[in-house]
């Protein structure tokens, strides 16, 4: 929503006041979207007490929203009040514009009716105020601090860090643990074994013109991948001279990065260090190693070394130390260091989790804990199973958990506090490239919860509001006047100067040891985060529960991936139960295939099997979390044998096996033959009347889609799209409007591709013709708009679909539960009405009125809709086809752009930019 | 003169035997409990809504729109003997042509539920229909479903008054052969005071000559409209400009095996061996295979196009249709409907009831099968590849169109037990003849 | 047995038949074409109020109250505290405005009841209507005149539609081409569904 810029902060009184109106306010506004499409509203009018003006228009607050402690900057929309969607802050580095998944589903996991809601002690209701005389006076007894232990999930603020060493001023004798499941310790021993220090990499995509990515999903799962992925996007468009970069991906599992590689090599996990160690030898000149890889190793040093200095050498967060060592090296010899690669100061207090768990084990075990403190995270569920950390947790004479759920941590803990949401408190955190912002709250606190913030600053005995403590935090560094600082930091979602200092280390030597060969009749286990519930954080998320996960396609659980191949061989078809047996430790899960995974390899994606995750997140999939020890942390070994059941998968695309009739185009760069463009089809169609001021089109570029799933999310925040559940999800009936297929090419290297697929407005469109009651009509600007009001739902409009973008609502899919965040500007669909992409037209006509207003025609980049403004890789380009520069237009006009199922003549708005494949000649098959 | 007693007086008793005989209660117990089924599933899709069906996306039509073609289908034939058979002047009709028509009547009623339930708001469906509302709004006329609602009511309205002409003169024979004050009421009000006077007579062939000509092109025109629901659409097995023909053709082929079926039966309920002669189901069989032949003809048709025309999506679905997942329907329906009716070439299997009965049968079995065939097999796989999808129907699909026979079945019954069954006028005109 | 119906009777019968099709037919078609009730029956409030004693006697501004009306898609309703701006000097201590005084001291806001509904498929937005020279008392009749509000038009779709499919009738701008503003929308586009259903 560009035309609006991000509003002055609010104070708290402004805060508490708006919640009290919203409550009285949520309820006329859900009564009429309840009977949505059949009667009027009848509820009375509640104006303010003191306030005129009910902001009706969106007001954009900036915020961050942090994922595994780093901050993502964000824009959150409010309406009535009430926070209704998440847009990404074209201000902050980290976001310029594009969220992530997390981020657009942050709305649901704030108005979660499942979230906790009251203090709990043993389970039995209680209040903060008792809470807090028992931890005072536990905190009393204790000598200085002594036996106090925390347990914190790794966070940025610098507020909590001030807090931790206030209560460290407090009690001495505390001690502090930092733990999540999404550890990066490898990346942090990695600097350490190169440069001998603790180090945060970043990198600069826009400077690399190669990339070689080591089991790296460097566009969606780093810290900073939203920006990344922004900037290796623009950087893979030929633009005049300059050559798209090239993305050489050498993984163990395909990720979203993999559907941007021109080169893909599936290895198991002891063959990528191999094949790190001959990248790295072939570099020195001397390829005394001999792999089967070889030729690869040949070809890619080769290729590194004509882009010296202009190459990034990348490892995922998952692998050894020693990977990133090489890593690491590569680039120190390819002078890409202090180039498109360089190093921070950690500001992350999660340096080496998992030995800090370990600790804490160990403390406990010898009965030196008498007291434990866990602000937020699972660690009941996400710590290794070897450390039985349950158990132990029970053996801690007082505890207690800081949560938003009260979930199996909180079972063990003697006190549950509800957590408030980040979208709820203030706060603070640096993004990956150390920029601060503020967080703000955008609507006070639905129910009882507390900051960790708040809870510390009322450990260490200094009770002050969580926008005090910021404040006190920032008072000293920020420029003064402090007043006008911190209003602008406010307003613009990040503090200036605060992006922490580049150091320049130097290599340090070692020697890589090859690693042991695997015994080949184990598998490899490859633990993963699940692409769409993370480790399980979000797992009573309904909407990315029901978000296909890529490749798999799969919703509402996880399942074993295997190769094709590897499930061949083993006898293993889709929604097989396999049992897996990793020394000893047995779990049944279903097993899935996916190309693109190295053979001999079991992916098996964490989060689920959760025991209290309320309803939406409890007993679904598998846990893979119990066969994961601190030892093996991401990888493992394990036996596979068929147990004969099946159980039946909940997937929203049936085969992704693309033959000839694949509707992607891959263009090869530089083009090995002139592949002209779709040529001209004899038409008797009248085309259609584009003399109004608008023509809305899109284009969808191929080259920049990952398939990352954040279009789907934000559409449906957008448009009130509701989650259906697995079995309907079985049945066929997903109701996401903007739904992202995926395809592979079966070849040596499978290629990966996605298209994110919503309607395409055709000009002919199909659908109009056959609606007896014209609910489906074209309007001047293009639009092929539904009319939910009209529709009686003969449903031969979907049938007649060639897309099949259009979504009916077979049973009343909508409910009371998702109204206090439904989006004002979009009708909710009742039962029995048929309902599509609509381009987003409440933006366009809001935007039309508006400018209506100032007495002038709408611009370029006024209107933006919520797929396109989440995209991280602006991959989707929509504007006026009437206006020759629009991006949109110029688009069209480039020779890739294609349309899908250019044959049957529907003309449709929109279309296509054909994927590139920078290929490396020696590589191609 | 005593022939015509004879034919009256049997046909009387039929219509008002004070106690059937045991199969008589059987058929309403069964007829009973399968409307039961109806009024179940009826209730339970408007609270719920179409979901507890088994369709989905891609498959977005199932059993509701194949039950409403196959029952519409059966509609066609019963008027169309009648009529086509009266210009034609075909004596034999008389035996079969009254509960032919009436057959009719009860399909297009049945088939009418289902285009409204169909919806997913069928509490709108009068939106199809031009009225001054509140809204200005007219339907679109460019939609195939559009016009649907006007063909099936047309063809309802002319096809009762055609059969309640008919009756008129029974009716009044009735009337006077009542014996209680009640009957007397009835059948008084339902004969409209006929009174066989010469006048009435000439204005009763008139008209039925008028509304047999208005008759026949309607049941053209109206399963022509219904193919075009379908042809309309750029579905891939279904825009095909041989639907109309194709689909008449089937709704005739069905009809007459259901009249085959329903003749039958009738004759070995109520012994009228004398009134539905060996010839007449003869006949009726022989205009069954011939029928038979277009169908098939038009079947061999539908695998020649696509081919011919080379366009790649219609080769896709057809080559679907002979080998993927729904291919044993496919099959099943080509053996109901082209393999078995073959046997009708020879005289002995069409004078032989009980043949006769199971090949109808059959028949109306594979018209159902064919039209699931034509809207699952052409809408399971799309355009493009992700959007492929499945179809497998729930238990209540089935409960609706079970329910629906019963329905059907439980009218004729009532048909039976209180109007006449034949044509008694006809058969006395014919029997004169034959005299 | 003897006839029971005479030939009188035959044609009475069949003159019933046909009136009592033709009856139920219009009756449907008349229920489908009726005005909607709720049009000029005053609404109840909680506080009586009058504007014709506001608007017609005193002669405020609408948007003295209805502050947004020309900012956003809602007009808006005044607060308890706008109401006080005049009613701490006048009429202090009047029973009738109790309620006000009430809501003020307890924080409490008013509950009014709606005059004018709309479904919420409907998205009507009143500053757009009033940037471009529709008067309040097209759609709210003379209000000035009204002790206690009414609806005054049927909110019908039709009704909406005469003016968007011939916007001159109903604004001051000159709707007629060339447009008074390049953003006018001519007829054909204000009467297309996009423009209020979303």
């Amino acid at each position: 929503m560009s035309p609006l810029k991000p509003s002055p902060p609010l104070d708290s009184s402004a805060l508490e006041a708006r919640r009290d109106f919203l409550k009285l306010f949520a309820l006329s506004l859900g009564a009429g979207n309840l009977f949505g499409c059949v009667r009027a509203p009848d509820d009375p009018i509640v104006p303010s007490v003191a306030d005129d003006t009910i902001e009706d228009l969106p007001t954009l607050y900036a915020t961050a929203l942090t994922r595994n402690g780093y901050a993502n900057g964000v824009l959150v929309k409010t309406r009535y009040g009430h926070s209704v969607k998440v847009e990404g802050n074209p201000q902050h580095p980290a976001s310029l514009g594009g969220t992530d998944v997390f981020a657009q589903a942050a709305i649901f996991g704030l108005w979660d009716a499942q979230r906790s809601k009251t203090v709990r002690r043993r389970g039995k209701p209680s209040n903060w105020m008792e809470f807090f005389d028992d931890l005072h006076a536990r905190l009393r007894a204790s000598r200085n601090g002594a036996g106090v232990r925390f347990l914190s999930e790794p966070s940025t603020s610098p507020t909590l860090q001030r807090l931790r060493r206030e209560v460290a001023k407090k009690f001495p004798a505390a001690e502090w643990h930092t733990y999540s499941s999404l550890v990066r310790d490898n990346v942090y021993k990695g600097t350490q074994l190169a440069f001998g220090k603790p180090l945060e990499p970043r990198y600069d995509f826009s400077r690399a013109s190669l990339v070689v990515a080591l089991d790296a999903d460097f566009l969606t799962a780093l810290p900073g991948s939203v920006r990344y992925a922004r900037d290796f996007a623009a950087r893979r468009e030929p633009a005049g001279s300059n050559t798209p970069t090239r993305l050489y991906s050498i993984e163990c599992a395909p990720s979203p990065t993999s559907i941007l590689a021109d080169h893909r090599l599936a290895l198991r996990p002891h063959e990528l260090q191999a094949f790190a160690n001959a990248l790295l030898a072939e570099l020195d000149g001397h390829t005394t190693i001999d792999t089967p890889y070889q030729r690869w190793a040949r070809a890619i040093a080769r290729d590194l070394q004509a882009h010296r200095g202009a190459g990034i050498a990348i490892c995922g967060d998952h692998q050894p130390p020693a990977i990133h060592y090489v890593t690491h090296a590569i680039n120190a010899r390819l002078g890409n260091l202090g180039a498109a690669v360089s190093f921070a100061e950690p500001t992350h207090d999660g340096i080496d989790q998992l030995g800090s768990l370990r600790d804490l084990c160990n403390a406990i075990r010898g009965d030196f804990v008498e007291s434990l403190i866990v602000l937020g995270g699972n660690p009941v569920y996400t710590a290794p199973a070897d450390l039985d950390f349950a158990a132990l947790l029970d053996r801690v004479p007082w505890s207690a958990h800081l949560a938003e759920y009260d979930d199996e941590t909180s079972l063990h803990c003697g006190w549950h506090a509800p957590l408030a949401h980040e979208l709820e408190t203030w706060g603070d955190a640096r993004a990956f490239d150390g920029t601060a912002t503020i967080m703000q709250p955008t609507i006070a606190p639905l129910h009882d919860g507390r900051s960790i913030i708040e809870l510390l600053a009322e450990i260490s005995e200094l009770p002050r509001g969580g926008h005090d403590l910021v404040q006190d935090t920032w008072r000293e560094t920020m420029a003064a006047p402090f007043e006008t600082s911190w209003h602008h930091a406010l307003r613009d979602g990040i503090i200036s100067e605060t992006v922490s200092s580049v150091v320049s280390p130097a290599l340090i030597a070692q020697n890589i040891e090859m690693p042991s060969a695997s015994d080949e009749d184990k598998l490899d286990i490859l633990f993963r985060p699940d692409a769409s519930i993370s480790d399980g954080a979000h797992a009573s998320n309904a909407w990315l529960q029901e978000l296909p996960k890529p490749f798999t396609l799969l919703t509402w659980s996880n399942a074993a991936m295997l190769s094709p191949a590897t499930a061949k061989r083993l006898g293993i078809v889709d929604e097989d139960i396999v049992q897996i047996d990793v020394a000893g430790t047995r779990i049944d899960a279903p097993a899935i295939t996916q190309s693109g995974l190295a053979e001999n390899c079991v992916v098996l994606p964490l989060g689920y099997g959760r025991t209290r995750a309320g309803d939406v997140g409890s007993g679904r999939g598998f846990n893979a979390g119990v066969l994961r020890t601190s030892d093996e942390f991401w990888n493992s070994r394990a036996s596979i044998r068929k147990t004969g059941k099946v159980r039946p998968l909940a997937r929203t695309q049936r085969h992704s096996m693309a033959g000839s009739d694949a509707p992607i185009r891959v263009d090869d760069f530089p083009r090995s033959d002139a592949t002209s463009n779709e040529p001209a089809r004899a038409n008797l169609f009248a085309p259609r009347d584009r003399s109004g001021d608008y023509a809305w089109g899109m284009a969808i570029n191929l080259n920049a889609c990952m398939g990352c799933n954040v279009c789907t999310i934000a559409c449906q925040s957008e448009n009130n799209i509701p989650t259906v559940g697995a079995d309907q999800i079985r049945r066929g009936r997903a109701m996401h409007w903007m739904r992202v297929d995926h395809y592979v090419e079966e070849s040596a290297q499978a290629r990966l591709h996605s298209q994110p697929v919503p309607c395409m407005h055709c000009e002919q469109a199909p659908c109009e013709v056959v609606c007896p009651v014209g609910a489906t009509v074209h309007d001047s600007q293009g639009l092929n708009v539904q009319v939910y009001n009209r529709c009686i739902g003969t449903r031969f409009c979907a049938n007649n679909c060639p897309y099949k973008v259009r979504r009916f609502n077979f049973l009343q899919f909508t409910n009371e539960s998702t109204r206090d965040f439904a989006n004002p500007d979009v009708t909710i669909r009742n039962r029995g009405v048929m309902e599509k992409c609509t381009y987003c037209v409440q933006r366009i006509e809001t935007a039309r009125i508006e400018t209506d207003k100032q007495g002038r025609t709408l611009r370029d980049g006024d209107v933006l809709t919520a797929c396109q403004a989440a995209c991280p890789t602006s991959a989707i380009a929509f504007g006026n086809l009437n206006d020759p520069d629009s991006a949109v237009s110029k688009a069209k006009r480039d020779p890739r752009n294609y349309a899908l199922l250019a044959e049957l003549n529907t003309n449709p708005r929109t279309t296509y930019l054909a994927k590139l494949r920078i290929v490396n000649r020696e590589l191609d098959e | 003169m005593s022939a015509e007693n004879a034919i009256a007086s049997r046909v009387a008793t039929i219509a008002q035997t004070t106690r059937w005989r045991r199969p008589g209660r059987m058929a309403t117990m069964i007829a009973a409990v399968l409307v039961a089924f109806f009024v179940i599933a009826v209730t339970k899709l408007l609270i719920e809504g179409p979901g507890i069906w088994g369709i989905d996306r891609p498959v977005e039509w199932g059993f509701a729109i194949a039950n409403y073609v196959w029952w519409i289908g059966m509609g066609m034939a019963g008027t169309f003997i009648s009529a086509a058979l009266l210009l034609l002047r075909q004596e034999w009709r008389a035996s079969i042509n009254r509960f032919a028509e009436a057959m009719t009547v009860f399909a297009v009623s049945v088939s009418g539920f289902f285009p409204i339930l169909h919806l997913g708001r069928p509490w709108f469906f009068y939106w199809v229909a031009p009225y001054p509302n509140k809204m200005a709004l007219w339907p679109q006329w460019r939609s195939a479903l559009t016009w649907d609602f006007f063909a099936i009511s047309a063809y309802l309205i002319v096809s009762i008054l055609y059969w309640y002409l008919g009756m008129l003169p029974d009716l009044a024979t009735l009337r006077d052969a009542a014996r209680t004050r009640r009957s007397q009421i009835f059948y008084g009000l339902l004969a409209l005071g006929w009174r066989g006077a010469h006048s009435q007579w000439q204005a009763h062939t008139t008209t039925a000559r008028l509304l047999a000509g208005i008759a026949v092109p309607l049941v053209f025109s109206v399963h022509t409209m219904v193919a075009l629901d379908f042809s309309q659409g750029i579905v891939a097995g279904w825009h095909s400009s041989l639907f109309g023909p194709f689909f008449v053709g089937g709704a005739l082929f069905s009809g007459f095996a259901m009249t085959l079926v329903l003749a039958i039966v009738l004759r070995r309920a109520f012994e009228l061996e004398r009134l539905i002669t060996d010839g007449d189901l003869d006949r009726l069989a022989k205009l069954l295979l011939a029928v038979c032949l277009f169908v098939t003809y038009c079947y061999a048709v539908d695998v020649f196009m696509p081919f011919y025309g080379g366009d790649r999506h219609e080769i896709d679905t057809t080559l679907a249709r002979f080998a993927g997942p729904y291919a044993w329907i496919y099959w099943l329906t080509l053996i109901c409907n082209v393999a078995i009716p073959q046997l009708l070439w020879s005289p002995r299997i069409r004078r032989n009831r009980i043949a006769l009965f199971f090949i109808g049968l059959g028949v109306v079995i594979g018209m159902w099968l064919e039209r699931f065939m034509l809207i699952v097999t052409s809408l399971y796989r799309s355009y493009l590849p992700a959007a492929e999808g499945r179809y497998w129907p729930t238990l209540w699909d089935w409960l609706l169109l079970l329910g629906s026979v019963g329905v059907f079945v439980a009218i004729f019954l009532l048909f039976v037990r209180l109007l006449p069954v034949l044509s008694v006028f006809e058969l006395r005109k014919r029997q004169e003849h034959g005299a | 047995m003897s006839q029971i119906f005479g030939r009188h009777f035959d044609l009475l019968f069949r003159l019933t038949l046909v009136a009592v099709i033709a009856l139920v037919f219009g009756a449907v078609v008349l229920w489908r074409i009726s005005i909607a009730p709720a049009v000029g029956a005053p609404v109840e409030q909680p506080v009586p109020f009058s504007h014709k004693h506001h608007v017609g006697d005193v002669g405020l501004d609408c948007r003295y109250c209805h502050a947004t009306v020309d900012k956003a898609a809602y007009a808006g309703m005044p607060s308890s505290e706008t109401c006080m701006n005049c009613h701490s000097q006048l009429f202090t201590d009047a029973p009738m405005l109790t309620p006000v005084r009430d809501s003020v001291r307890d924080g409490k806001p008013l509950h009014w009841n709606r005059v004018y509904r709309l479904p919420d498929f409907v998205f009507f937005d009143h500053s757009v209507h009033v940037a471009n020279g529709v008067d309040c008392v097209n759609c709210h009749g003379n209000v000035a005149t009204m002790p206690l509000t009414w609806q005054a038009p049927s909110l019908e779709m039709r009704w909406c539609l005469d003016c968007h499919r011939h916007p001159q009738i109903a604004t001051r701008v000159a709707w007629n081409s060339p447009p008074a503003k390049p953003t006018l929308r001519d007829a054909a586009q204000l009467s297309e569904c996009s423009t209020c259903h979303r």
